[in-house]
């Protein structure tokens, strides 16, 4: 998690909009709070720090993220005459309490070859400095090593203290009883000291540097009691951090949760404390874990924004126990405003097998397109979905146009339906009927006959057009050259029969003379067709 | 811009802006081609509604197509480096009856031979403007039954566009009748085509790309099919360009996050120069002279036969590579991750 681009947004920003300016100030104090909590938390419980260790982490901690005096240190060291400016104690103060010896002997340097009557004490102190017991990272010493080595070096502190060695000069005494652990004369300098939590890092490095973590518990309660001093009472970063000190891993995660407005710290906290196992599996009274619970929190909340839906769905896909339902159920829900954006969704469904929500996306696409009237556009949904039962509804909404105007709309589509033609029967029906219509339309009456016959006999044309085909037929019956063969004639008659005869007598009643007159009409074409064609095959030269 | 509430949702404001950047120097290249320095912010300007396409008119002038329907002009004043709106066409596509209909039509996609603007869009509409013309020049309402999905310049009078039901149309301009003068068509099922690019030098030769990420080359003088077909990526092709002067090179970019480069140069070993300046330029002269290869390596049938090296540039892939350009050895890519990669060092 790297947040240090935000530190370079504030000054070209600054200068555009004061509002934006606070803006972004907040959320960088906000950052900056996340990011030492991130850090304390992955010192004190992903890498448990033992006793030595832990302090080193600690000051390399504060040394990090307690950011308040670095322009202080900035301004001086980049001064012509360090040792002259009147902020050079201030500094020499902040290194030593933060332990950065050797930074603090530089200075301390500059400042003795500008004073050589008291060389002997800054070569005194100095050498102190120098001699400083620190607990190491490698296996080179023990920590009761350690202890004895650093119990001598007090005691040496201790003795050029009482000596005198350091009363003429105020800055180096008081240095030396910092060294001491001294918690008043650390106090005291309490505006370079900024936090309580820096106030306990420097106590422990110079009164308990071997300490152990559950020790931090009680050296942070006094740290804060002292620092505070009653003045003020914690604020909620200060709550989190001692609950961390405490070692209280769900009590830091409760006030993140109550102190930051979104669930992104938290469940990412919790999600990497989690694969640390370091969370007792705490069964929440709905079954899923608190990992789970909060990664659902925020992943739902990442479905409302307009692009950072994509990533939601990874973070669904990480949790084991209800992350399919919920992605089933926020994935429908996202506006599609444009195809493409449709399309995404789509794809990440199939890669799920989420086939329910493929269905019901592409059913929604294609009711839009049938509304605006994009036949082909709802066609392309329902092949995309097979959804057979679509396919078929648009056909008739073709079919139906054709009955109204008399013509096909969008020929396009129709002349070239190619295998998706066989998504379902409507569909197919409706391209070998436009095919019948180009047949015809280039005189290959013959051919155009067969095919009309078969619609019709092998069912693939439902019974509610066959009246329509029927009457397709009559021109074709009326031609000069005989068309239909004397097998097919008893065919269409047949149909005619059927159909006629599936009609209820109530029905029959109700038909209006259009309909009976088109019914007489086929009858008398079909008996002249018949008997034309008996004769033609009857003849010696008919075929 | 984000703002958040008390209870922990979050609330979003859309603001999608077109942006111009400048990515500096040749001189500031690591080891393997990538840009060293920040990209510049130039400047930029607020845009209503996703932005679906766009292209240079000319040095100074951009046409985007937006979500919104809108087809919008900017210009960009280098002297002060600002952005504004020049011309805008609102509706230039819609649903046709706004009584009945549900919710806008995108425009998908669109081409510039200055001064002319083609779009299309997902109400099958054809718009053809001119850049200083408030009305469109000409309009084919219902022009396709199905979202057409990218639209490019065949010869200066006559364009390509693709569908949602697999269909290549060539339509002629210059005839009055609203009926394309060609359709072509792809063997199988009606896979919907998402991109088309025309080769640069030899004009039957045509690229598609379709939602099944495959890949078809079309030779438009002969027969309705595709000459051949290419297994690429896992998923919707969203673009597909011939390199403008090197079109023996092609890119495709995809949902499935990758970004390929076919390269189907009989020389590998020879290297084509980008020293000079221009590229490709927005009006398509016709180029006289023919390539070595009489017939195109695109048209070969067997790409086995022929050396065709396809690499994927892109190493760690996550989400969609929406669209990519090329010039010279440059190549620019966006992904659905926020980011935009530059390779200054394509051939290298």
């Amino acid at each position: 998690m790297c947040f240090f681009l935000i530190f370079l947004i504030l000054p070209s920003v600054s200068a555009r909009d004061p509002a934006l300016h606070s803006q972004y100030s907040t959320q960088v104090s906000i950052l900056s709070a996340m990011e030492l909590i991130w850090n304390l938390c992955e010192i004190l419980f992903v890498e448990a720090a033992a006793a030595g260790p832990l302090l080193l982490r600690l000051l390399d901690w504060v040394r990090l993220h307690v950011c308040d005096v670095d322009n202080m240190v900035r301004e001086v060291l980049s001064s012509e005459n360090p040792s002259k400016h009147e902020l050079f104690w201030n500094v020499v103060d902040v290194f030593v309490l933060q332990g950065r010896m050797d930074e603090a002997r530089h200075l301390l340097a500059k400042e003795a070859s500008a004073n050589p009557t008291s060389v002997n004490m800054y070569k005194t102190l100095d050498d102190l400095m120098k001699k400083m017991p620190v607990p190491s990272l490698g296996n080179t010493q023990t920590l009761t090593e350690m202890e004895l080595k650093w119990q001598h070096w007090h005691e040496e502190c201790q003795r050029y203290l009482q000596d005198g060695t350091f009363a003429s000069n105020s800055h180096m005494e008081s240095i030396c009883k910092i060294l001491l652990g001294d918690e008043d004369a650390i106090l005291e300098k309490k505006e370079l000291l900024a936090t309580w939590y820096q106030f306990l890092v420097t106590r422990l490095l110079y009164s308990h540097p071997t300490v152990k973590p559950m020790e931090l518990r009680f050296y942070a309660q006094s740290s804060m009691d002292l620092f505070l001093g009653g003045e003020s009472s914690p604020e909620p970063l200060d709550t989190i951090l001692m609950a961390a000190f405490e070692f209280e891993m769900h009590q830091v995660i409760k006030e993140c949760s109550i102190a930051l407005s979104n669930w992104w710290f938290v469940a990412h906290l919790t999600d990497l404390l989690d694969h640390c196992k370091l969370l007792q599996s705490h069964n929440l009274y709905f079954g899923s874990n608190m990992r789970e619970f909060l990664l659902l929190e925020y992943a739902s909340g990442l479905f409302s924004h307009h692009s950072l839906w994509q990533l939601g769905v990874d973070y669904f896909d990480h949790c084991p126990e209800y992350g399919r339902v919920y992605l089933e159920l926020h994935i429908e829900r996202i506006p599609l405003n444009t195809e493409q954006k449709a399309l995404k969704v789509l794809r990440i469904c199939e890669q799920r097998q989420m086939h329910e929500q493929v269905r019901s996306i592409c059913k929604i696409m294609a009711m839009k397109a049938l509304r605006n009237n994009r036949l082909g556009s709802a066609l392309s949904w329902s092949i995309r979905a097979k959804d057979a039962a679509f396919a078929t509804l648009i056909s008739d909404r073709f079919l139906k146009d054709y009955c109204e105007r008399g013509c096909f709309s969008d020929l396009d589509l129709i002349d070239n339906l190619g295998p998706s033609m066989l998504l379902s029967d409507r569909l197919t029906f409706l391209g070998k009927y436009r095919e019948f219509h180009r047949l015809y339309g280039e005189k290959r009456f013959s051919e155009a006959a067969k095919l009309l016959l078969m619609l019709m006999t092998a069912h693939i044309a439902p019974c509610s057009f066959w009246m329509t085909l029927l009457t397709d037929a009559l021109p074709l019956l009326e031609q000069k050259e005989v068309i239909f063969s004397a097998e097919q004639t008893y065919e269409l008659m047949r149909c005619l029969e059927d159909l006629t005869a599936g009609k209820s007598d109530k029905q029959k009643f109700q038909d209006d003379d259009v309909e009976t007159m088109k019914v007489e009409m086929l009858r008398l074409a079909l008996a002249r067709n018949l008997a034309r064609v008996i004769v033609k095959e009857g003849t010696l030269e008919g075929s | 811009a984000g703002g958040q509430t008390k209870t922990g949702g979050v609330i979003f404001v859309q603001d999608n802006r077109i942006s111009i950047w400048s990515v500096g120097d040749l001189g500031n290249v690591g080891l393997n081609g990538e840009y060293q320095g920040e990209p510049q912010l130039l400047c930029d300007i607020r845009h209503n509604g996703d932005v679906m396409d766009m292209q240079f008119l000319d040095q100074e002038r951009i046409v985007v197509a937006s979500s919104t329907g809108t087809v919008t002009v900017f210009h960009h004043h280098q002297n002060n480096q600002t952005l504004s709106a020049n011309q805008r066409w609102e509706k230039a596509h819609s649903h046709v009856d706004q009584d009945t209909s549900c919710g806008g039509a995108a425009c998908t996609g669109v081409i510039c031979n200055n001064p002319e603007i083609v779009t299309v869009g997902e109400d099958g509409r054809i718009n053809l403007f001119r850049a200083d013309q408030k009305d469109a020049v000409r309009t084919i309402d219902n022009a396709d039954s199905s979202t057409l999905h990218a639209v490019t310049f065949l010869r200066t009078t006559e364009i390509l566009t693709v569908n949602s039901i697999g269909q290549l149309k060539i339509w002629d301009l210059r005839q009055q009748r609203n009926e394309p003068s060609q359709i072509f068509s792809l063997t199988g099922d009606r896979v919907p085509l998402h991109c088309v690019d025309r080769h640069p030098n030899q004009q039957h030769v045509v690229a598609t790309g379709g939602q099944d990420g495959m890949l078809s080359v079309w030779d438009i003088r002969q027969g309705t099919m595709p000459v051949s077909l290419l297994n690429a990526h896992e998923a919707e092709m969203w673009e597909v360009h011939f390199h403008p002067s090197n079109p023996d090179h092609l890119f495709t970019c995809s949902e499935d996050g990758s970004l390929w480069h076919w390269d189907t140069s009989t020389d590998v070993a020879e290297k084509p120069s980008f020293l000079h300046q221009g590229g490709r330029s927005t009006t398509y002269f016709s180029h006289n002279t023919i390539n070595q290869s009489v017939v195109s390596a695109w048209l070969s049938n067997d790409p086995t036969k022929d050396r065709m090296e396809i690499t994927n540039l892109i190493p760690n892939q996550t989400l969609s590579v929406n669209s990519l350009d090329i010039l010279g050895p440059c190549l620019v890519y966006g992904t659905d991750a926020e980011a935009i990669y530059v390779n200054r060092q394509l051939f290298a």
